[in-house]
């Protein structure tokens, strides 16, 4: 084996005896097996490119095990996990592809660039499918307002979101932003794409045919982003901030080019193998395409494209420059491939080739730098069963009585407030800022339960959506991850879809920390559960571990992305009340729930206690009664009840089109507890007056309990519980604090 | 009637304006690439929207250059239709087919989300079917949207009334005299900052844009039926 070509670069021999290796987070333990898979002690090249991929983000080495318990498979699968983005089947040869992706540590310390980035990664995995990206989503969480670094994150990560996505053209439509001081100093940036297939185009990224050329596509190399994978894969620290130089640089422009570019080539028909080079760009992305094939594969690194002088064989594996693509064609494709990249600008470089011995070979002045068995970096990683233990404040919470808060009275006040809180005020400041039209397809554009995006040349549309409401998982993780699943599924219901399929982003802790660990474990078992329920597999997905700051751990938060199918446009459906005289109508039952609820933080001031329950039966029971109502055309409106429970529905139901709504709520709980109480299984539907028998009939043959609350009306919004007032505020008012909450704490 | 959509690295609005002609006059129309050296068969050119070569520099600063603007200055000077949106308008006032420039929005964010513009003058080749005075619903998406031009323009372009839209609500930019949109002198090329081609249908959340189309066709129709196949002001 040769000597590495720089000077600087530390020996093998220095390497061990300096157990330099524990630097990329290589334990010695690993150290010894890398060395038994190479038979000798690795270069720092070779070093350099087992430390990524098996780092956390590449190998999942303390995920896998749960990541297992989810069900992966079914009926409209047509790929699941493990390659770009999964894959449903949405009839008449279409299909879906979509994939969530974190960028957490990178927005920490970089927000714009490392949020930037985080949407150029996700869309590059789903054009590398072949798919056609259609739409953007994201699921953002910060710590208070009040803090003027969180401000500042929060203002950029949402310029960087914007600035890649509405430059690229591509609509970002719906996500969630929530606010609370567990993510101060670790913000989450959860990243969706969702894009458009039709089967017989759909890409794999696999080196194929020994003796094939394998290709470079996208700008030159530069020395961004070295070893981004291995930092996303620890804790952030008061150091994190040295490290920005391992938070990659975007251009949205690059990408544009190389995605019309990218699908004109699978277009031809030509491609037989196609991969983008995201974390640990072209270590993951060559060793994967070899490993899928079963192949190995001979990369010759002076052929790589780079934009600085002197970059060494490790710089080269380990940079995380964006928009770059690897792929492999058959020889006398070649001139084909190039003139295709010719017309968008773009060079496309042949940098190997497939080869039959299993290994990845790499060249560079002329001498063999690294020689690695495939296997060993993309298979043999290990994987670790971390220790788990019950944490002292669940123990704590169980004994917690959250209904013994003394009666609120100034419920009016108490509404006011909750519709302030930033995490469920008016996200208009945000999405104003995305452009959520551009492809002109966008039906339900943010700020309803989901965002649906119609499929021109059919009657069909898409409905999405992301959720997790990370003070429930964290209070419960099991029932935390079963709402997250339920939630999101009664957002698409409620917009006309069927649900088909999530992708989901594990935000944790540390798993090195036994509690931490227990919370994966327990939500990844809800989430499993509710998605074998609901039919809802997992098609793809993301681990996003070491999320935490001075504290300690974030709230864990598993973010559920979620896409369904509906059926025909006439399905589509909003959350706003649509005309005076409709009728309103609550579905579900209302219990004394108010653990983990955004009345219990923005009233009381704690987040304690046992989140709300989740009855799956009674959840996929609203799901068909809904759905089938809405089918029927019987349902006017249609909103789930969430965050700031029925009070905050109705209100927000009655923004849209400043409509108000006169209701009288029967219920035998305490009416600040009734009114936001936030019992799962619910949602409020309006119809018009003549279908309104119809639709509780409907609802009464489906088992669902449903109580007529009263009509849409006037310009105020009034609640009665047992026919006394309780809530009587104009629309306007409640709008104006719901609206103004955000901008006037960005000011 | 033919339509051409222009193609730069960068366009992203360009489905959606040939989307647009499709659904609301059925007329034929291609991409055109930035690369192109002959508009001859084209009635109209439409530059859509986007982020043509990333807004690298300025706005439009590097479009102005692609070899097809030649062909656009010249169909321009034929008084063929000629219709700038968003980063379109960008171009066109880069390219001086249009006059002053679009700077960066007051609140320097983007924006988007549907205004209310009053039309301004409703005899241009694209405002034909408005009324002047009225006020439509259309949906803008920019950063760079902030229209400003030297008070002698703004003069010039009172007088020979090049103003064709005005936003009627709240100014979202920071526009001088509240202007959302703009002709030549002689009334066939016009730029605005809002997107008429997004708003074409009422599932989408609006019509108000889709009698730009319209207007269009039949300010060709018109001209075909007066025989004049040049010119300035034919209609």
């Amino acid at each position: 084996m040769a000597q590495q070509v720089s000077a600087k670069e530390p020996t093998a021999e220095q390497i061990a005896e300096q157990k330099i290796y524990r630097q990329f987070g290589v334990t010695d333990a690993e150290y010894e097996l890398i060395c038994g898979f190479l038979g000798r002690r690795p270069n720092y090249t070779e070093i350099g490119v087992f430390s990524v991929m098996w780092s956390e983000h590449c190998a999942y080495k303390n995920s896998k095990p749960l990541l297992k318990r989810f069900p992966t498979t079914g009926p409209r699968v047509l790929m699941g996990p493990g390659e770009g983005a999964g894959i449903v089947d949405i009839g008449d040869n279409q299909a879906v592809a979509f994939k969530i992706e974190s960028h957490n540590h990178p927005s920490a310390v970089e927000p714009y660039q490392g949020a930037a980035t985080g949407v150029g990664g996700i869309i590059r995995d789903i054009f590398s499918m072949g798919a056609r990206p259609i739409a953007l989503l994201n699921s953002l969480r910060f710590g208070r307002l009040e803090n003027d670094r969180v401000r500042y994150l929060f203002e950029n990560v949402v310029a960087g979101i914007a600035g890649y996505g509405n430059c690229i053209g591509i609509p970002t439509v719906g996500g969630e932003v929530m606010f609370d001081e567990s993510y101060e100093g670790n913000p989450l940036v959860n990243a969706m794409c969702v894009g458009l297939i039709d089967h017989d185009r759909i890409q794999r990224g696999v080196a194929k045919g020994v003796g094939n050329p394998v290709f470079y596509v996208g700008p030159a190399t530069g020395r961004d982003g070295i070893h981004g994978a291995t930092f996303a894969s620890e804790d952030l620290t008061a150091e994190s901030e040295a490290k920005r130089s391992a938070v990659q640089v975007g251009d949205p422009f690059m990408e544009k080019l190389v995605m019309e570019a990218t699908l004109e080539l699978i277009e031809s028909g030509i491609v037989l193998g196609i991969q983008d080079m995201g974390a640990a760009g072209l270590t993951c992305s060559s060793a994967e395409m070899a490993s899928k094939a079963g192949n190995g594969m001979e990369l010759y690194l002076d052929e790589v494209p780079q934009r600085e002088e002197g970059m060494t064989a490790y710089e080269m594996m380990l940079s995380e420059s964006q928009e770059r693509m690897l792929f492999v064609t058959e020889p006398q494709h070649e001139e084909q491939a190039k003139a295709i990249f010719a017309r968008w600008g773009l060079d496309c470089v042949k940098v190997g080739k497939v080869t039959d011995d299993g290994r990845l070979r790499l060249f560079h002045k002329g001498e063999q730098v690294a020689d690695i068995p495939v296997k060993a970096l993309v298979d043999d990683c290990p994987v670790y069963h971390k220790p788990s233990k019950v944490p002292d404040y669940y123990v704590k919470n169980g004994s917690i009585d959250t209904n013994r808060y003394e009666q609120v009275l100034d419920l009016n006040g108490a509404l006011k407030k909750v519709l302030g809180s930033p995490s469920l005020a008016s996200k208009e400041w945000v999405y104003s800022q995305y452009d959520y039209q551009v492809r002109t397809s966008t039906a339900v554009v943010p700020g309803s339960d989901a965002a649906v995006v119609t499929i021109r040349g059919t009657r069909k549309a898409l409905a999405m959506t992301t959720d997790c409401n990370g003070r429930y998982v964290y209070l419960d993780p099991e029932v935390g991850g079963r709402i997250a699943v339920a939630e999101a599924a009664r957002n698409i219901v409620c917009s006309g879809g069927e649900p088909l399929a999530i992708t989901d982003n594990l935000n944790f802790g540390s798993p090195e920390k036994p509690e931490v660990f227990w919370q994966m474990e327990k939500a990844v078992d809800g989430m499993a559960e509710a998605c074998r329920y609901f039919e809802t597999p997992v098609i793809g997905g993301n681990v996003s571990l070491y999320n935490e700051n001075a504290k300690g751990a974030i709230y864990p938060t598993p973010v559920v992305g979620m896409v369904g199918l509906v059926h025909d446009l006439d399905h589509i459906t909003t959350q706003e009340f649509k005309a005076e005289g409709d009728v309103i109508f609550l579905l579900g039952e209302t219990k004394a729930e108010l653990g983990g609820s955004e009345f219990q933080y923005a009233i009381h001031g704690v987040t304690e206690g046992r989140p709300p329950e989740l009855d799956l039966a009674a959840e996929k029971k609203l799901h068909g009664a809904i759905l089938g109502a809405i089918r029927q055309g019987l349902v006017a409106s249609a909103h789930d009840l969430s965050e700031g429970g029925l009070a905050a529905a109705l209100a927000e139901a009655c923004f849209g089109r400043g409509l108000g709504a006169s209701v009288d709520f029967q219920s035998n709980l305490r009416p600040d507890i009734a009114l936001f109480s936030e019992s799962q299984s619910r949602a409020l539907l309006s119809a018009r007056p003549e279908r309104a028998d119809e639709l509780a009939a409907w609802l009464d043959s489906q088992g669902v309990p449903a109580q007529r609350l009263g009509t849409v009306g006037g310009d105020r919004l009034t609640i009665r519980v047992n026919g006394r007032a309780a809530i009587d505020a104009s629309v306007d008012e409640l709008r104006k604090e719901w609206k103004d909450a955000i901008p006037c704490r960005m000011k | 009637m033919n339509f051409a959509v222009l193609v730069f690295p960068g366009s992203n609005c360009d489905i959606d304006m040939l989307k647009a002609v499709e659904d609301t006059v059925g007329q034929p129309v291609d991409y055109v690439r930035h690369t192109a050296d002959d508009l001859s068969k084209y009635d109209a050119i439409l530059v859509p929207g986007g982020f043509s070569y990333g807004d690298y520099l300025r706005c439009g600063a590097i479009a102005r250059f692609a070899p097809v603007m030649n062909e656009v200055r010249k169909a321009a000077a034929e008084g063929k239709f000629i219709l700038g949106v968003c980063n379109g308008f960008q171009i066109l006032t880069e390219a001086g087919l249009l006059p002053g420039a679009l700077i960066r929005n007051k609140s320097l964010k983007f924006r988007c989300h549907p205004v209310d513009l009053r039309v301004e003058n409703a005899n241009t080749a694209f405002t034909l079917d408005y009324e002047e005075g009225e006020v439509v619903t259309i949906p803008i998406a920019h950063g760079e949207g902030n229209y400003y031009c030297s008070e002698e323009t703004l003069a010039q372009l009172k007088a020979n009334n090049q103003i064709v839209f005005r936003y009627a609500g709240e100014n979202p930019n920071g526009s001088v005299d509240n202007i959302a949109g703009i002709c030549n002198e002689a009334g066939n090329v016009v730029g605005m900052m809002p997107h008429p081609e997004r708003a074409v249908s009422e599932l989408l959340g609006s019509t108000g844009g889709a009698r730009m189309f319209t207007s269009v066709l039949n300010a060709f129709k018109k001209r075909a039926e007066s025989g004049a196949t040049t010119g300035a002001r034919a209609y």
